[in-house]
């Protein structure tokens, strides 16, 4: 990264491209709040990569003006992997959905997760599929009435949480379309994450999953459904903090419970670099169907080596035992093992 | 070891050895010595492994019966022989997975320690074949091989066990002695591969010895045979397999190149060892991921290609079926790609480890939409490194995906190479864009090409002032934005179809030593050998044939279809129903006589000629 701050700005980042998501679309909130941080990243805007899949949200790269691929669907974890391991020098950044990395991509999603490559992954989950006109998806609630499923959908849901943390990710947030400042926190600690950076984003599909997440946006509700974590603090939420969240003895998972009516050293202290994955993992289950004690915020930070690291550090370590040059090294590998002349 | 007593010795100019035993028994790597003890010698030689599919199968059963074929002679050979002169056959599983292969007058030479009762039953033999009469007609040498391995071993301080695995190096040692063959790399190998364990240093030396002294003593032997060196070009040699020269032609097009490789591979047979052997070569700037599966393998080659690498992929036909949307891609982004597909018998898993080219229907059309790409066949096992530069040339230079179909009779059959200078191989050097190429100076167009490549720029990310977006969608001309335009997408469909015929390939050489025959037998990939060999059969019988045999099959050479019309009557062998006879017949009108063969098994040269034979004499 260089020393000396670039001066980009927000409009250095909008490609010359009309954007075409629905008007009123989550996506275009979405987009804004990463044009408006990647100045902060203050990496030159051709070392930074946009990859996609195939979805609504895939369309990203085309709005962003750096180095970017639409690729196909699901697969862009894989394409993506190729890119960071042979090019350490840039700022790779995964754009997909719900359908796209769950459905379709799961295993890449997965493995790129396990392998901890340098990706900052950004999951808009909707829980619909957009682009091909209003199916359930694999996040949709059982029972989701949908064109494909008229009488109901008899499909449990993921949470793309507790999934990225099955499969061992080493940085798992989610933040909200709508809230611009969460939003680019959450991109800021992920951008600062070597490994990968898993970021669910709940997205707002207003044509064909509307309000899927207006429990967590509106000011009825708001203050009772969210729960903001934040490192080092005791979990506590509501207007005036009356609720907290405490992991009750002998308990396998955690419990809302009043505040008012906890002693103090019982509320949990949120610590995102707690290694084992049970307690993030655990935080992940809170959410009741109707969203209600939804956490959003950085849930998991550990370090682990990245795979990029891994890889590149065997060839270099097995490069710095070159003596000749390349041709030369060829050319003794070309001759080894049992050899013969013939005069 | 002791001196050769006066037996008398035969020369001979070419022998057919097959080694066949147990999975356990250690008949690939007793073939494998055996192979470079001739090379060494100066033999041609061409050899060709057949093991079971299952891992360990059950010992002392048909299924488990592994085997190793090694034909060398005193001449220039082209295939690892058609049928064995000599079968060594360590149990009754082994005899009798392989006699119906073995010609009359053969000699077979038996370990009699494994015909027990039970062992016998549990192949289906109702009574000993070396005493039933079986084995009339064949020259048959009983030799009590694990007793007598366990006798030289008597004194060494090593399990029963370890004693009796030794075996394999007595039946090595027999077979060095009986054809005269240099044995110190044998020795040398042995205290290679056991330096952790100098006691089984000890024990296969010995095991190999007293075999050597077996044959020298034993009257059973009462001929010792000896092949003269062949004459070949001077050099210096090894011997190879298809799919070893293969990863080290990857690594040449490293060099060459400069670019780094990333080669993505998921294991499958018979491809995998392409990734074992890349997987050692780091220090070349190779980096190989093994992925979670087909599709990944090929995501992450296209993913380094896009940042500048050369990015590679290896599978078997199974594993190009899920690469198809991956290749697809790589069409319509224009980047560079090798995806090297190791055919074996389909469909389905049909059979891993046998032998086939019934993927060339797939290479050349298994996309969706019109999705051409380039593909390349190498003819031999030495011909798969010089395939993999010639892959990567394409690749590099035109910007698309290559297809590379080897086989599973190629890539585990090996041959001696005569190894290149590596200055002479070819420059692979490629330049990226830096600068913008829009008349105005100042914008960046894509997808502007190249005129004579037709190529589109290489713009990889890191450089200033060429952020541009590529992506699945149709692009427009130039620009490379998202375009609906009908007029565009005829445009680009017929471009992209013009960019692979723009591809330049050398023209295809016709061999037709006697100018006058009216039959061309045209072939591609491995089925060169036995093609070659049958042809020169026929030559040496006064009946003239020519012979060309494509490399490239997508775009095909120049000349090919003025060569096809100089022929009266065009035959096209192939390990498939007539994939290649389809599409010549397509393109060129021409009304081939297509040839079959689909037994997972390589063409022999003796059927290849006579049915050559017939159409010779008929044309
Ligand atoms: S379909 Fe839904 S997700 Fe897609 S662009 Fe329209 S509103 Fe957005």
């Amino acid at each position: 990264m260089p020393e000396t701050p670039l001066k980009l700005t927000l409009k250095d980042f909008k490609s010359d491209q009309e954007v075409r998501w629905c008007p009123g679309c989550g996506d275009y909130a979405i987009l804004a709040a990463v044009q408006a941080f990647m100045p902060e990243l203050n990496i030159p805007r051709e070392r930074i990569v946009f990859i996609s899949g195939i979805g609504c949200s895939s369309r990203f790269p085309y709005y962003m003006n750096t180095y970017g691929m639409h690729s196909i669907h699901g697969r862009a974890p894989a394409i993506a992997t190729g890119l960071s391991i042979s090019r350490p020098d840039l700022s790779v950044w995964v754009v997909t959905g719900d359908g796209d990395a769950l459905s379709i991509g799961g295993n890449h999603l997965i493995h790129v997760l396990r392998r901890n490559v340098n990706l900052k992954i950004l999951l808009f989950n909707n829980r619909i599929y957009g682009l091909t006109k209003g199916q359930y998806s694999p996040t949709s609630e059982l029972g989701k009435v949908t064109k494909s499923t008229p009488v109901g959908s008899a499909d449990s849901p993921f949470n793309p949480l507790s999934l990225a943390l099955g499969a061992d990710a080493t940085f798992v947030a989610r933040t909200l379309d709508t809230d611009r400042r969460h939003l680019q926190s959450v991109l800021r600690a992920a951008a600062d994450h070597n490994g990968s950076a898993f970021i669910e984003i709940y997205q707002n599909c207003n044509i064909f999953n509307d309000g899927a997440f207006d429990p967590l946006k509106e000011p009825e509700t708001r203050d009772d459904y969210l729960i903001r974590l934040e490192h080092g603090e005791p979990i506590t939420f509501g207007a005036d903090r009356q609720w907290c969240v405490v992991h009750p003895p002998g308990a396998f998972g955690l419990e809302v419970q009043r505040t008012a009516e906890t002693p103090a050293d019982h509320i949990l202290v949120h610590d995102a670099t707690v290694p084992e994955p049970a307690y993030a993992f655990a935080l992940s289950r809170l959410p009741d169907l109707d969203l209600r004690h939804t956490p959003i915020g950085v849930f998991r930070k550990v370090d682990r080596p990245s795979y990029d690291d891994l890889v590149r550090g065997q060839i270099e370590s097995a490069q710095s035992k070159l003596t000749g040059t390349p041709e030369e090294e060829l050319a003794g590998l070309l001759n080894s093992g049992d050899t013969w002349s013939i005069a | 070891m002791a001196k050769d007593m006066a037996k008398k010795v035969q020369q001979l100019d070419q022998v057919v050895i097959r080694f066949a035993g147990d999975s356990g028994d250690g008949m690939q790597l007793t073939g494998d010595r055996f192979t470079s003890e001739t090379a060494q010698l100066g033999n041609d030689i061409s050899t060709l492994p057949n093991f079971p599919a299952e891992i360990r199968a059950p010992a002392g059963t048909l299924p488990g019966v592994s085997s190793f074929q090694i034909h060398f002679a005193d001449t220039d050979i082209l295939t690892p022989g058609d049928a064995p002169d000599v079968l060594v056959a360590m149990n009754p599983a082994a005899l009798k997975a392989n006699l119906s292969e073995l010609p009359g007058g053969a000699q077979v030479i038996v370990n009699t320690d494994e015909f027990s009762r039970r062992n016998l039953a549990r192949v289906g033999y109702p009574d000993n074949p070396l005493e039933d009469g079986t084995l009339d007609g064949y020259v048959v040498h009983p030799v009590a091989l694990t007793s007598m391995t366990l006798g030289a071993l008597a004194e060494l301080d090593i399990s029963k066990k370890d004693a009796e695995r030794a075996k394999n190096m007595f039946a090595l040692g027999m077979l060095s002695w009986l054809y005269s063959r240099p044995y110190e790399s044998t020795i040398a190998f042995l205290e290679r591969k056991f330096a952790k364990r100098p006691d089984l240093v000890a024990a296969n030396i010995a095991a190999f010895k007293a075999g050597w002294n077996f044959g020298e003593t034993t009257e059973d032997f009462a001929v010792r045979y000896e092949v003269k060196p062949a004459r070949m070009p001077a050099g210096s040699y090894r011997n190879v397999t298809g799919n070893t020269a293969l990863a080290l032609g990857i690594v040449a097009a490293r060099v060459r190149s400069g670019r780094p490789v990333v080669l993505g591979a998921y294991p499958i047979t018979p491809a995998s060892d392409i990734l074992h052997e890349l997987s050692k070569h780091k220090r070349f700037g190779v980096t190989t991921v093994q992925a979670e599966d087909e599709i990944a393998a090929v995501g992450v080659a296209l993913g380094a290609s896009y940042g500048g690498a050369l990015g590679v992929t290896s599978t078997s036909g199974p594993g190009v079926a899920l690469k198809g949307e991956t290749i697809s891609l790589a069409v319509a982004l224009e980047l560079p790609l090798v995806v090297i597909d190791v055919q074996r018998a389909g469909p389905s898993t049909g059979m891993p480890t046998k032998t086939e080219q019934a993927d060339l229907n797939m290479a050349l059309f298994g996309r969706h939409g019109e999705a051409p790409v380039a593909v390349i066949a190498p003819k031999s096992p030495v011909d798969c490194f010089y395939a993999a530069l010639e892959a990567a040339r394409i690749a590099l230079t035109y910007r698309t995906p290559v297809l590379l179909l080897s086989d599973g009779y190629i890539a585990n059959g090996s041959e001696p190479w005569l190894l290149p200078d590596v200055d002479e191989l070819p420059d692979l050097r490629v330049e990226f864009a830096t600068a913008p190429n829009g008349a105005d100076g100042t914008t960046f167009l894509p997808y502007l090409r190249d005129p004579v490549t037709l190529a589109r720029p290489w713009a990889i990310p890191g450089t200033p002032g060429l952020e541009h977006r590529i992506g699945g969608l149709e692009k427009a001309d130039q620009t490379g934005d998202i375009s609906y335009d009908p007029t565009n997408h005829d445009f680009m469909v017929r471009t992209r179809a013009a960019r692979i015929e723009a591809i330049e390939v050398p023209d295809v050489e016709v061999e037709d030593p006697d100018g006058d025959a009216a039959v061309l037998v045209l072939g591609w990939g491995s089925t060169y050998g036995p093609i070659g060999a049958a042809v020169r059969a026929l030559r040496q019988r006064g009946l003239p044939i020519a012979q060309a045999h494509l490399r490239h099959l997508n775009p095909f050479p120049g000349n090919l279809g003025a060569v096809l019309k100089r022929y009266e009557k065009v035959v096209i062998p192939e390990m498939n129903l007539g994939q290649l006879a389809h599409v010549i017949r397509g393109r060129y009108l021409v009304d081939a006589i297509s040839y079959n063969q689909v037994r997972g098994l390589p063409f022999t040269a003796v059927e290849l000629e006579s049915m050559l034979e017939e159409v010779v004499k008929n044309a």
